[in-house]
C-alpha cells in the first residue's frame, strides 16, 4: 500500500496511536543514544567542545529528506498528502532566537527533556515545569500578540517553491551544506574540545 | 596473573566490574536511526515528530480540568479543541512513547541515574532555577514558533519548509549569542 497509509484508510485513529506509541519510542531511543539525555552533551554544541547535536540534526535532516523525496519519486509516498508546518516567517524568527536562549540556559528542548527525565535527570523535570508554566503564560497573553502570531504567513511553502527550483537540485545543494557543517563542526571540535567525560568515544567521523 | 593483560583488556575489565555506561553512538549513526524514523512516520501518518504540541495538549488539558468555561471562550485555546479530549491526539502517544524509549535506551545502556546535570561551579538549586527558566522561554518560544525542534528544525527541516529552516538558524543564533551568559552553569 502507498503511504501515507493512516491518510490511505490503512488504519483508523486507535491503530494510529499505537503506530505513534511505537514511533515515538523508536525516537525516544535514538535520541537517548545520542546522547541527548545529557544537558551537558546538548549544550556542547554552543561551546563548541562536542557537535554531535549538529551532526546528529544535519544526518537526520539529510536521511529523512532523502528518503522522503525517494519514497515520493517512485510513487510509494504521496507527498502532496504530507503535513508540511506552515511558514510565518517573523514569529518563527523570533521563537527561534528564545529558543536558542532558552535551550543552552536550561540545557534542553522539549523532546531532549522527556528523555532526559526518562534517564533520571532533575534538572529536565525543572525544565519540562518551566515549558509548560511558559506556555500557560504565553496563552494568558496571547491577545497582545495576536496579530504578530497571525503575521507573515506564507502557507506551506517550501524552499523549492520558493525558489522555483526542483526539489532534487535543492537537496543537492542541502547535502553539500551539510557535509561542509560537518567538516566545519569537526575542526571546531579539535580547536575547542575538552577530553572530559564521554565525549571522546561520541565524536564520530566522516 | 595480570602480567599478559594489555592495557586494553584491563580497561574492559575494570568497565565491566564498575558498570561503566557504555558510550554514546557515533553521531552519524544515531542521526540516521532519527531520519529512517522520521522517514517511517511520515509514511505512515502523513506528518512528522513533535514535541511541543504535545506539551501544549497537556496545558490545555489540566486548564480545561480546572476552568472549563474559561478555556472554552479562550481565543488561542478555542482554535485549539475541536470537540475531541484534547489528550486524544497523536503527538500525545508519540510523546509518551518517546519517554518509554528514552528509559529502555538509558537503562540498557548503563545511564539511568537519578540526578541534576550541571558543572561544579553551581548548585543543583542553582541549576533548577536556570534549568525553568530556560523552559519558560523555551516554553513561550515554542508558541510563537508553532514547534519546537523536533516538529519544526527535523520535520519542517527534512520537507524543506522555508519557516523550519529559518527556525533552526534562528535557533543556533540564539543560542550561541546567549551561551557566554550561562557558561559557568555547565563548568
Amino acid at each position: 500500500m502507498n503511504g501515507p497509509i493512516s491518510v490511505n484508510g490503512g488504519f483508523n485513529q486507535e491503530v494510529g496511536f499505537v503506530v505513534a506509541f511505537i514511533v515515538g519510542g523508536l525516537f525516544g531511543f535514538f535520541l537517548e543514544r545520542a546522547g541527548f539525555g545529557s544537558a551537558k552533551k546538548l549544550t556542547a554544541v554552543f561551546y563548541g567542545k562536542d557537535m554531535a547535536v549538529l551532526k546528529v540534526m544535519f544526518t537526520a535532516i539529510v536521511v529523512a529528506m532523502i528518503g522522503l523525496q525517494y519514497l515520493g519519486v517512485f510513487g510509494r509516498l504521496d507527498m502532496s498528502l504530507l503535513t508540511i508546518p506552515p511558514t510565518f516567517l517573523g514569529p518563527q524568527i523570533v521563537g527561534g532566537l528564545l529558543f536558542g536562549v532558552g535551550f543552552v540556559m536550561g540545557g534542553y528542548c522539549p523532546g531532549t527533556a522527556v528523555v532526559a527525565a526518562g534517564s533520571g535527570r532533575k534538572d529536565a523535570l525543572w525544565f519540562i515545569g518551566g515549558v509548560l508554566a511558559g506556555i500557560a503564560l504565553w496563552v494568558v497573553g496571547y491577545p497582545s500578540y495576536a496579530g504578530f502570531y497571525k503575521s507573515g504567513s506564507m502557507g506551506e511553502l517550501t524552499i523549492p517553491e520558493w525558489l522555483g527550483k526542483s526539489p532534487g537540485v535543492v537537496a543537492f545543494f542541502v547535502i553539500l551544506m551539510a557535509l561542509g557543517a560537518f567538516w566545519v563542526a569537526t575542526k571546531v571540535e579539535q580547536k575547542f574540545g575538552s577530553n572530559d567525560e564521554g565525549s571522546i568515544e561520541s565524536k564520530g567521523s566522516l | 596473573m595480570s602480567i599478559s593483560l594489555t592495557h586494553k583488556e584491563v580497561a574492559e575489565r575494570a568497565r565491566d566490574e564498575t558498570s561503566t555506561p557504555r558510550p554514546y553512538w557515533n553521531p552519524y549513526v544515531a542521526g540516521i536511526g532519527l531520519g529512517l524514523t522520521l522517514v517511517l512516520t511520515y509514511y505512515l501518518m502523513g506528518e512528522g515528530l513533535g514535541a511541543s504540541g504535545a506539551f501544549t495538549r497537556f496545558v490545555a488539558a489540566a486548564e480545561q480540568t480546572v476552568a472549563p468555561r474559561y478555556v472554552a471562550k479562550d481565543p488561542y485555546w478555542s482554535g485549539y479543541l475541536s470537540g475531541e479530549p484534547v489528550l486524544k491526539a497523536w503527538l500525545v502517544f508519540e510523546v509518551l512513547g518517546a519517554l518509554v524509549g528514552g528509559v529502555i535506551a538509558a537503562l540498557t545502556a548503563g545511564r539511568f541515574k537519578v540526578m541534576s546535570e550541571h558543572g561544579t561551579k553551581v548548585s543543583a538549586r542553582q541549576r533548577a532555577v536556570l534549568a525553568f527558566a530556560g523552559g519558560l522561554l523555551v516554553g513561550v518560544a515554542t508558541r510563537f514558533a508553532r514547534g519546537c525542534t523536533s516538529g519544526q528544525a527535523l520535520t519542517g527541516g527534512s520537507v524543506l519548509a522555508v519557516g523550519s529552516w529559518a527556525f533552526m538558524f534562528a535557533v543556533f543564533a540564539g543560542g550561541y549569542a546567549a551561551a557566554w551568559f550561562v557558561r559557568r552553569q555547565w563548568q
